[in-house]
């Protein structure tokens, strides 16, 4: 391509040598490479170097042209506290070898002042997250900002492309390459199942497959991964692990730093407070996770970096990061759910690649004993789970294209031609993207009712501009494809006595937790929160108070089932380690027992079938199955088959799922049905089920109503509420639910809707892979009527009443709440 | 399914339905409140594009209250219409609707805070407030005087309990043997909790029952199983 020389320049070589390195060869692959022209995909372990390979292409080239004045390279970084640290770690060679090189950062969190000084005099190298990319080509001046950029540099991608952040970025990135095509991408990730659906979305899309280099980084020393083999008995069902607290305390005591994991912030309180009253030693354990307050966070990152302590409880919020050094040991509580996310948290501890990582699973219930221990296996074998970029979200692209009209006038035509070659939207057709267009102009209803009031106005030659600069302002203050659940915050409450009156006033703020949490709470309930006791005392305009109790068993969270559904990849591999008695020594003799019983009183299915069970307990017929295919998939098989009970007159009365199996309960006697030809099983669970059916219960789904709130804050058709802000705003919104009720009526086709049902299709009712369910076990149905439940049909019927049956039973609640009163009522006695 | 939920104020009785109406056999009359037309082309000016439909779905709504009770009259509690020029942005085809409905029907509008004086347009008379036998209807709640009954709109009253861990939020007729303070009955109308400050302004020691609107049926609680 040119005929630069590839060679790393002499001060680099030296100041490798100074300090006993030698470049890796995956960092002169990149190099080599990127000097070439090419954009580049790195794919290594952590701790391979992958930071410096990426920063190396960047450096070399300001040290032999030192820069005339634009941002050379921006390094983009999913989270913003690691864009300050990686800032710090390059400056490291950069000082040491004296180069001609200015870094800083940009964040949500950078000051106005800051900023305005970075546009009038940018420098070489911005360390940034992906929502300031967009705000970066937003800006009137991008086109000047980034006449000079020659490099992009995509950190932790893998990540990033599973989300709509993801989506977002891949738009941004297509716009930058109107204003620099000069520009070379180089994107850095952790070991992916399929790289080559990364090395597509990393590169610009013109002709047919066109894909990033691939560069490989050796692979790290296997990691050493056991199961905890307890003396005490592995519960047959719930989550929090409590039998397991004296063991993982006694292994935290045999390591210098231990990252305890954990699935939801619901296990974090839980585990942590009981590790808390077991730490007879009194061990520095901290607490780390998304609602605590952000300075508590910091002191607990930064008391680790300082090797302060011997152990941090944490949930995702420490999946990425940094490294700590000190960490040596990775206890995971709970099922790690799928094998990428085990071998991503495996690797935060010990960094060197050369020696193994240590890591111990602890499962909370016998089905998580089998998910544990083929998680062992796939993590063993570095075996990935399939995980596939998120692409063509019809909400992400109108915000882009608001983005896009904040920067200047634009013709659509050029516009269409250019979102075109992001990857994500190759497949985008011009009618979607017209009524994107149309949607950011004036709503895109059927209805022209706001024409005189429209965002975008024609502008000469068939070009769009925005109406009002305000429209601008309101984009910049809206932006982002992170919509959080409603939040409140809540205060440590001081309680007076005043007048012989008990007066709570609010203090010091403790964190945040979901309002629907706090919503159901009553004045004097306990909850966990920040690994301490709370009592409710109320809500005030401000959020919620609380004040600290000597109260032991709190109302903890209902644990609303693990964030993350079991990955398809593991399910399979957990089917298949059933099916296989020769598999089960592996496993502890009370897990291995269980499933010798259930052998002899049911039947285990091969790996390809799915066993059904029916049986009558208690004046009702329970039918029990086993697909593996995670809670969210089998929540909507379970609305779906109580739909379809119905019809067939079975008189479906409830339903239960986990994340194994899903039980329903009827009145009339399933065995009977079935065994009289009455009920047809393979009818019964047919494919055509996610036709009609899945259409008209969606349509009174409360689920939708929460896409939809995402896609409508996405898609800037409502507002998000910003702390303090919330009175003004409440006289200028409209609830969301009410907006979904009178769009779904009247206009059922609106791009809203249909980006909200994508959505829900997506992930909250996991339709795709219900298809895929429905589709294998075509065929491929046992079933076995017996006389009791079977011993794998346990846990999920211990879930029944824990669990809060899902659905629509919101007015049988209400009248059940009248009911009770009534009945207290008439109670003569 | 439905049961024949009643309240009772000044010994009439007054029938509420699922859309937050409320009818008075006793005078043949139809009480709505905060309906609010318009709301969405009123935000659409600053540039907030939700649905234009909201004035055809309260209607919509207001076609059924309208049809199931058959009143002679039909009076609107004020902030019937979102702003004082909504009359000037709502569509030709709601007009004509509206006549349709209220053929045969006296309209009577209070005034409200967003609508002071409601426009000609859709017909009908015009009041501050009225006497309907023994009660006063007005828009907002007023300190009562002696032996005066009410029934007011304005705060939009919704009352939230938990059953089973879940937090039910639903519309809400609230109040005591001396006053009704209705749900706002338009489309795009949200919920004040009746553990707000206003409520307690006007239902000081916190005696009260509320008239939850499920989808099925008018559910009744006392002030103590609500929260």
């Amino acid at each position: 391509m040119d005929d630069r020389p590839t060679r790393l320049p002499q001060v680099f070589t030296d100041w490798f040598r100074t300090r006993g390195w030698s470049p890796r060869p995956h960092q002169l692959e990149v190099l080599e490479k990127a000097q070439a022209g090419y954009d580049v995909l790195l794919i290594s372990p952590t701790g391979g170097g992958k930071t410096l390979a990426g920063f190396l292409p960047s450096l070399v080239e300001l040290t032999r042209e030192p820069q005339r004045g634009g941002i050379h390279t921006l390094y983009v970084s999913p989270l913003k506290a690691l864009a300050v640290d990686i800032a710090r770690n390059l400056e490291t060679p950069v000082s040491e070898m004296q180069l001609p090189v200015r870094v800083e950062t940009r964040t949500g969190d950078t000051p106005h002042s800051r900023r305005k000084r970075q546009r009038e005099k940018p420098p070489d190298i911005l360390i940034t997250t992906p929502e300031q990319v967009s705000l970066l080509v937003a800006d009137p001046g991008a086109a000047h900002m980034l006449k000079d950029l020659r490099a992009i540099v995509l950190d932790e991608l893998h990540s990033i492309v599973t989300s709509k952040r993801g989506v977002l970025l891949s738009l941004a990135l297509s716009r930058v390459r109107s204003l620099a095509p000069q520009v070379r991408r180089i994107g850095l990730s952790a070991t992916v199942a399929d790289p080559d659906a990364l090395r597509a979305w990393l590169t610009p899309q013109q002709g047919e497959n066109q894909r990033a280099e691939l560069v490989m980084g050796k692979a790290g020393a296997a990691p050493q991964i056991s199961i905890l083999k307890s003396a005490e008995r592995v519960p047959w069902s719930g989550h929090m692990t409590r039998y397991a607290i004296p063991e993982i305390y006694e292994a935290i005591k045999q390591a210098r730093m231990t990252l305890v994991f954990v699935n939801t912030r619901a296990q974090a309180e839980m585990t942590f407070q009981s590790l808390w009253t077991a730490n007879e030693d009194h061990l520095p354990i901290a607490l780390h996770h998304g609602s605590l307050d952000v300075g508590q966070r910091r002191k607990v990152e930064a008391a680790m970096a300082a090797g302060k302590l011997r152990a941090v409880v944490c949930t995702s919020t420490l999946d990425l990061g940094i490294d700590w050094g000190d960490v040596d040991l990775v206890i995971h509580v709970g099922a790690p759910k799928g094998s990428s996310r085990l071998l991503q948290r495996i690797g935060r501890s010990n960094h060197r690649l050369d020696e193994p990582s240590q890591a111990m699973l602890v499962p909370s219930n016998r089905f998580e004993v089998l998910e544990c221990e083929a998680a062992r296996q796939a993590a063993a074998e570095g075996a990935q789970d399939t995980e596939y970029p998120s692409v063509l979200k019809l909400d992400v692209l109108a915000q882009h294209i608001m983005c896009r009209a904040c920067a200047g006038p634009f013709h659509p035509d050029q516009l269409y031609g250019e979102v075109k070659t992001a990857w994500t939207y190759r497949n985008l057709t011009r009618e979607d993207f017209d009524r994107a267009v149309e949607f950011v102009t004036n709503g895109g209803y059927a209805l022209k009712a706001y024409e005189r009031y429209a965002k975008l106005k024609p502008w000469g030659d068939g070009e769009l501009r925005l109406t009002h600069p305000r429209l601008a302002q309101q984009y910049r203050l809206n932006m982002g494809t992170i919509v959080e659940e409603e939040m409140l915050k809540v205060r440590l409450a001081s309680i007076k006595k005043r007048l012989g009156r008990r007066v709570v006033t609010g203090g010091r703020v403790l964190g945040e937790m979901e309002e629907w949490f706090l919503s159901q709470l009553s004045g004097g309930d306990t909850f966990l929160f920040g690994g301490e006791v709370l009592r409710f005392e109320g809500l005030d305009e401000f959020g919620a108070l609380a004040s600290r109790t000597q109260a032991s068993d709190p109302a903890i969270p209902s644990y609303a089932g693990g964030k993350f559904p079991l990955s398809t990849y593991l399910a399979e591999r957990v089917r298949k380690m059933l099916a296989d008695p020769k598999a089960w020594p592996a496993l502890p003799a009370q897990v291995r027992d269980w499933l010798s019983v259930q052998r002899w009183k049911s039947i285990i299915p091969s790996p390809r079938q799915m066993l059904i069970e029916t049986f009558p307990r208690a004046q009702r017929h329970y039918m029990v199955c086993y697909p593996f295919e995670g809670r969210l998939a089998h929540q909507t098989l379970g609305m779906l088959l109580t739909r379809r009970l119905e019809r067939m007159g079975a008189q479906p009365m409830g339903f239960v799922a986990s994340e194994y199996a899903l039980v329903v309960w009827c009145l009339r006697d399933l065995s009977l049905l079935i065994s009289t030809g009455r009920l047809d099983l393979a009818h019964l669970f047919g494919e055509d089920m996610l036709g009609d059916d899945l259409d008209a219960w969606l349509a009174e789904s409360n689920l939708m109503k929460r896409t939809f709130r995402n896609a409508a804050i996405i898609a800037g058709l409502i507002e998000r509420r910003w702390p303090g802000k919330e009175k003004t705003a409440r006289q200028m919104t409209v609830n969301s639910d009410l907006i979904y009720d009178v769009l779904l009526r009247h206009e059922p086709q609106h791009l809203l809707l249909r980006a909200a049902w994508d959505d829900a299709a997506d992930g909250l009712i996991d339709v795709h892979r219900l298809g895929a369910l429905l589709k294998r076990i075509r065929g491929q149905i046992v079933h076995r009527a017996l006389d009791t439940v079977s011993p794998l049909a346990v846990p999920v019927m211990l879930e029944i009443g824990k669990e809060s049956v899902y659905g629509e039973a919101d007015d049988a609640l209400l009248a059940e709440a009248e009911d009770e009163l009534i009945d207290e009522a008439m109670r003569l006695v | 399914m439905s049961r024949a939920a009643c309240i009772s104020l000044s010994g009439l009785e007054l029938l509420p339905d699922l859309a937050g109406a409320l009818y008075v056999p006793d005078f043949e009359a139809l009480l709505v409140a905060d309906l609010h037309l318009e709301k969405a082309s009123s935000l659409a000016r600053r540039g907030v594009h939700l649905p234009p439909y909201d004035t055809r779905a309260t209607l919509e709504h207001l076609s059924f209250s309208l049809a199931a009770a058959r009143p002679k009259r039909l009076i609107l509690l004020g902030d019937s219409f979102h702003d004082d020029e909504a009359h000037l942005r709502i569509d030709p085809s709601d007009i004509a609707e509206f006549a349709r409905l209220t053929r045969g029907i006296d309209v009577i509008w209070l005034a409200g805070n967003h609508d002071p004086s409601p426009p000609q347009a859709l017909g009908g008379h015009f009041a501050e407030e009225i006497a309907l036998g023994p009660i006063t209807l007005r828009h907002i709640p007023a300190a009562l005087a002696e032996e005066e009954f009410e029934i007011a709109g304005h705060l939009h009253p919704a009352a939230s309990l938990a059953q089973r861990g879940r937090a039910l939020r639903r519309k809400c007729f609230i109040g005591h043997e001396r006053r009704i303070v209705m749900p706002a009955y338009g489309s795009f109308t949200g919920g004040l909790s009746v553990s707000a400050e206003p409520f307690q302004a006007i239902f000081p020691d916190g005696r009260f029952d509320v008239w939850m609107i499920g989808g099925k049926a008018i559910h009744r609680f006392p002030a103590g199983r609500i929260r």
